[in-house]
């Protein structure tokens, strides 16, 4: 293009015209502002800060100046540049910002959307009622202890003070088991039964330890009653022994009064009603006030209360203190020891606790009634 | 026990203002269990009155009989002319006194009475038979025809004594004397600490030698035994109205009056009693045990074949009653026109508690008497109750009292007991004093001696204080329950839970938190179903503890699997719309030992010898625990995000892994066939035990004909574990690993194997020859292409993780680890890369 010795006149170069450098500025300046997207601004950048923008080919043509005119040319090409260069910056950073600002709005989404992938599980409360009754015995010292099902007659029995012939053990509906047949046998006796109550685990806990024994024994019995609203043959309890030096009635009571204060809360307690049961004497059945109505419901009319059939009390279970009899039959002296027992139902506290109105709900398995207990209660 | 208040009230003078319920409140609280307090005649309102029929008019031309009758009720109609009554019973005749309730009056459940017109007539009210006035059960579910001597406009509600209340005492086996209004009245007045009248209390003539020939040859089935003769019964007397309206009210059915009164001395005094036709007995009255193949025919005419444990009563000829249970049909006392009773031997004996409840049992006879006799009746009572009997028959019947007495007693003593007189303060835990003591004692009839030791004489008709605790309760019954303090005992520090326990617990919640919900089945199984589950028949789950009274006979047995009791739990769940399931139980199952035994019943007077414990174990059952779940419908449920997935064999095998990382065991899953599962989606489940792997459960899809034939839906899986070995295989508590933080160096490998090599043995195969170096391993892919791979060939991709505890990696280490892996997998398997 430009020959090495000729003589050269900046102001014959077009291109390095002072007033050309800033039309080609300003016109750059336009451009920018005038981009209203990262992609007008990227084609308006390519335009006019590009390798082959006005500006580039005139910078490119300093070089033939003559060495005098050279610097003038530079510096006001280079002035121009960074003008373009920092609008191109500030606009590309404002376009950005509004994209930006833009994604956060469009990736916005309906959070009430429900998300039952995978349906929450859950135990079953009979589980996690039997858990905690006895979480509130295990703060205090006791061990849970745990025994057979399928038990022999005479720890579910015997040990317990019903004698053969004791009218309480025709009162138990008790399923027998089958026992070995043929000759040399007993005739299908078997002295084995499915146990009626936790109460063989007293008998248990007492021949595995030496006192003070303190255990709470929560299981699975068996009475021979054909399912119904009210009644199933298959249910659970919770058992509690306590055996050590001088414990009484008042301990009976008080350990009592603390378990529904830990259940039901701190103003709740319980009363003892004189009953009779073989394995404990003095025996009591044990009440506790209505936690709903606290009482207020008995001879008031006006304040009926479903949970407890305006009683004011509701029936747990039995107690008392320990025959001294299955102390002996157990091999502990009741001379130097006494004890206390005590036991109820899982399913009528579930029953009274979460209204549940019908037993066969408890045992058919139906995950609507089971999911909305989780996983404890 | 029904106790009406108005017969309360002869023995003990309650104040006129106790109603029933404040009587309950008192003996509740004295531990007798008041179950109600029935209200009879409480809406009931008249006039009800006594009237003379005086005409009977026939109406004809109805479906059934009816009668148009004028019935004079004296001036009760405020007129005094006959009353215009239209009645549709027959059991009455002109000049019968019968009970009528006029206009106005309400009847037992709120039935009010107008005049109205029916049968084409005005009926002015209506003549009353027993079941309209609530009065119980007579056995004529007719009209009401009155004695008599009772005069027209009488106020019947008063005469019927049709306003009571009655209390319902479920009485313990331990306070057989409250079977009787005697024992009751004892028990109000100590309630209320007022004095008794003791309706046994009677004077009783000396025995002799002229009563009826009694001979007692088991005396230790029979203690006691008093005979006393009443002659010249008037056979047509009827029991009258307050004797029938006792009995009634308190549940047992006016039949005639010899009866009723032997049933009324019984209510009174607790002592059953037996009347014998006199003309019907021959030779000396008997006790003794049954002889081999006696037969008997009691009065529900049942013929009975006797025990030789059984106790009888016989004469001459043979067993006439079955003692203490029921008398025989051939002796019994007659009132009908065939067969008029006018002389009746008398019998009030104490038989052994025991005999009683061992026959009664025996012969699924459960009578008023042996109710009475299993529990404990007063020896003492016995000559009392036949005075009562003698006098009721004098007085009522019209008879004669023969002078003969007779009375056969054993020998015995008065029971004592002897307590330090503090004994109820320390097993109450607060101080009541020997005066509390000794003066409560007395109250409940026992005689007291003694200062710090007390000797306690019991009163007889308390056979169930036996023990120091027996007073003890006592005690503390009657200074009331509600008076004992509350105290905590401090038992020693505790443990908490037992790993075992903890590990229930958490296997509960982990199941529940991957979606499970837990279900708790009956263990009540039958070989139906384990014949729909395909169990073959030499599989040890076919061998069942079986009971002897199962609920229903087609679950005769327990279960040795879960699955019958899951799988019921799903196809109801199912049935009732749910259909995307994860149920899950854990409990035990039930295997009968190889060695069948019975457990004996040891001694109760100390600690049975570790073997003879043994024994009793030995005779139980093996009763694991088990793990199971069941899957039908979506695992993954489809939604606004996406697709769902359904459930199937894998996520069965993964319950299987989450029960074992819980439980800190490591998992051995292996191909398995085992029914009821699909034979080629089966998994079987090892552990190492005692250095033996052993097969501890399976996981997979059910056979499609099992889920076929049980109703099940299509794909339903399953899993089933036994925890207790899967808890004994624990490696026990975790060490912690090493982490380094170096790089990672990651190396994907694909190899082809055999379709039928396991993935977890190619998978073992590459951790084995990679070594050290390598952190971790997953299969990230499993692709099928026949075109690709060639026949019956798969391609398993895995990720590969090196990293050093020390240094970085070089490229050539990873790679050199991962050359190592691949050809170890090749070695075993055959394996090769793919692509190379």
């Amino acid at each position: 293009m430009s020959a090495p010795n000729k003589s050269y006149d900046p102001v014959e170069v077009e291109a390095l015209k002072p007033e050309n450098i800033e039309r080609m500025r300003d016109e750059a300046l336009a451009a920018f502002a005038a981009a209203d997207s990262l992609e007008a601004l990227q084609e308006a950048k390519t335009a006019h800060a590009g390798g082959a923008s006005p500006l580039a080919l005139a910078n490119r043509e300093i070089g033939a100046l003559p060495p005098q005119a050279k610097a003038e040319a530079g510096k006001r090409v280079g002035q121009a540049r960074g003008a373009v260069n920092k609008a191109l910056a500030v606009r590309q950073a404002e376009l950005e910002a509004e994209r930006d600002a833009r994604v956060l709005v469009e990736e916005s989404v309906d959070v009430t959307l429900p998300y039952d992938r995978v349906p929450a599980g859950a135990r079953h409360p009979l589980t996690t009622m039997m858990e905690r009754v006895a979480d509130v015995f295990v703060s205090m010292g006791y061990e849970i202890a745990e025994g057979p099902e399928v038990e022999a007659e005479w720890f579910n029995f015997d040990a317990l003070n019903f004698g053969p012939d004791h009218p309480a053990r025709q009162m138990q509906d008790t399923f027998f088991v089958e026992g070995p047949q043929g000759p040399g046998t007993t005739d299908g006796e078997s002295g084995v039964v499915l146990r009626t109550h936790t109460s063989p685990v007293q008998a248990r806990a007492l021949l595995d330890r030496e006192p003070p024994v303190y255990v709470v024994c929560p299981g699975r019995v068996y009475r021979t009653d054909e399912l119904d609203a009210t009644h199933t043959p298959v249910f659970h309890q919770i058992e509690l022994l306590a055996v050590d030096e001088g414990l009484t009635m008042a301990d009976l009571k008080g350990t009592l009064d603390h378990m529904v204060q830990a259940l039901f809360g701190a103003d709740m307690k319980t009363r003892l009603r004189p009953n009779f049961f073989p394995f404990t004497e003095p025996s009591a059945e044990m009440d506790m006030l209505c936690y709903v109505c606290k009482g207020e419901s008995i001879g008031n009319p006006d304040r009926p209360c479903r949970t407890c059939s305006s009683e004011g009390w509701i029936e747990l279970g039995g107690c008392g203190m320990v025959n001294p009899r299955v102390l002996t039959a157990c091999g502990v002296d009741p001379e130097k020891y006494s004890g206390f027992a005590f036991g109820f139902g899982i399913e009528r506290m579930l029953m009274f606790r979460h209204n549940v109105e019908d037993m066969r709900d408890m045992v058919e398995g139906d995950v609507r009634f089971t999911r909305p207990f989780g996983m404890e209660i | 026990m029904r106790v009406p208040l108005s017969w309360l009230r002869e023995y003990v003078d309650l104040p006129a203002t106790e109603t029933g319920r404040d009587v309950q409140a008192k003996l509740i609280s004295a531990g007798l269990e008041v179950e109600t307090v029935e209200q009879l005649g409480a809406d009931l309102k008249g006039p009800l009155v006594v009237g003379q029929v005086l005409t009977i008019e026939e109406l004809e031309g109805f479906k059934k009989p009816i009668r148009f009758c004028t019935v004079d009720v004296g001036q009760a109609n405020g007129t005094g002319e006959p009353q215009e009554i239209v009645c549709g019973a027959r059991n009455f005749s002109v000049g019968d006194k019968v009970v009528v309730v006029l206009p106005g009056a309400t009847l037992p459940g709120g039935f009010h009475i107008a005049a109205r017109k029916t049968y084409g007539k005005v009926s002015h009210g209506m003549i009353c038979s027993t079941d309209e006035l609530g009065m119980g059960d007579d056995g004529s579910h007719g009209i009401i025809v009155l004695p008599p001597e009772h005069e027209v406009g009488t106020d019947a509600i008063e005469l019927l004594e049709l306003v009571d209340e009655v209390l319902d005492i479920a009485v313990t086996p331990d306070r057989g004397y409250c079977l009787s209004m005697r024992g009751v009245a004892r028990e109000t007045a100590t309630a209320y600490g007022l004095p008794l009248r003791d309706p046994a209390l009677l004077d009783v003539p000396a025995p002799n030698a002229f009563g009826y020939p009694v001979q007692i040859t088991d005396p230790r089935g029979c203690d006691r035994f008093t005979a006393r003769t009443v002659t010249g019964i008037e056979p047509e007397t009827r029991s009258p109205i307050w004797l029938k309206r006792r009995l009634q009210k308190a549940g047992m059915r006016p039949i005639s009056l010899a009866v009723d009164i032997t049933n009324y001395v019984m209510l009174e005094l607790g002592q059953p009693l037996h009347a014998y036709d006199r003309t019907r007995v021959q030779g000396a009255i008997g006790v003794r045990r049954a002889e081999k193949g006696e037969k008997l025919t009691t009065l529900d005419d049942v013929t009975r074949t006797l025990d030789p444990e059984d106790l009888v009563i016989v004469d001459d000829r043979g067993p006439i009653g079955l003692a203490g249970v029921m008398g025989g049909a051939h002796t019994e006392i007659g009132d009908g026109l065939e067969s008029h009773t006018t002389e009746v031997v008398i019998e009030s004996a104490h038989f052994d508690p025991i005999a009683i409840a061992r026959t009664a049992r025996r012969h699924k006879l459960s009578s008023e008497a042996s109710r009475r006799f299993e529990r404990g009746v007063d020896p003492l009572a016995a000559a009392a109750a036949a005075q009562r009997t003698v006098d009721l028959l004098v007085l009522l019947a019209g008879g004669t009292a023969d002078a003969g007495v007779t009375e056969v007693v054993a020998p015995s003593a008065p029971a004592t007991i002897t307590i330090p007189a503090d004994h109820p303060d320390k097993v109450a835990g607060m101080t009541y004093g020997r005066e509390t003591v000794v003066r409560r004692l007395q109250e409940i009839g026992c005689d007291v001696y003694g200062q710090d030791e007390l000797v306690v004489s019991v009163p007889s008709w308390r056979p169930d204080l036996t023990d120091p605790n027996d007073l003890a309760e006592e005690v503390i019954r009657l200074e009331g329950y509600e008076n004992l303090p509350s105290t905590l005992p401090r038992p020693p520090a505790g443990r908490g839970l037992t790993p075992r326990q903890r590990l229930h617990r958490r296997i509960g919640r982990a199941l529940a938190a991957a979606g499970y919900v837990e279900a708790l089945t009956y263990p009540f199984m039958g070989t139906a179903v384990l014949d729909q589950l395909n169990v073959p028949a030499d599989d040890p789950r076919r061998t069942l503890v079986t009971l002897v009274n199962p609920l229903s006979d087609e679950e005769p047995a327990l279960r040795t699997t879960l699955l019958p009791g899951l799988l019921g739990a799903l196809r109801r769940n199912d049935g009732r719309g749910s259909h995307d399931l994860a149920l899950f139980e854990t409990g035990l199952v039930f295997h009968p030992k190889a060695e069948r035994s019975v457990a004996g019943i040891l001694p109760v007077h100390g600690r049975p010898a570790d073997e003879d414990l043994a024994t009793l174990q030995a005779a139980l059952p093996d009763q694991p625990k088990h793990a199971a779940v069941v899957l039908a419908g979506a695992r993954e449920q489809a939604g606004w995000w996406g697709k769902g997935r359904p459930s199937d064999w894998a996520d069965a095998v993964e319950a299987a892994r989450i029960l074992a990382r819980e439980a800190g065991t490591e998992l051995i899953v292996r191909k398995g066939q085992y029914e009821p599962w699909h034979p080629g989606r089966c998994a079987e489940l090892l552990v190492v035990l005692d250095g033996e792997e052993r097969v501890i459960g399976h996981a997979g899809e059910l056979h499609p004909g099992v889920l076929k034939t049980l109703g099940l839906p299509a794909r339903t899986s399953a899993m089933e574990i036994d925890l207790d070995a899967l808890e004994r295989a624990s490696a026990g508590v975790p060490s912690a690993p090493r982490i380094s933080a170096m790089p990672v160096a990651t190396q994907d490998v694909a190899l082809v194997v055999d379709q039928a090599v396991p993935a977890a043995e190619v998978e073992a195969a590459l951790r084995e020859g990679a070594g050290e170096l390598l952190e971790a391993i997953r299969l990230f892919d499993v692709y099928h292409n026949e075109e690709q791979l060639g026949d019956g060939r798969k391609s398993l991709a895995y990720a590969l993780r090196f990293r050093a505890a020390d240094r970085t990696l070089t490229a050539d280490e990873a790679s050199a680890a991962r050359d190592a892996a691949v050809a170890t997998a090749a070695e075993r398997f055959g394996a090769v890369l793919r692509g190379a």
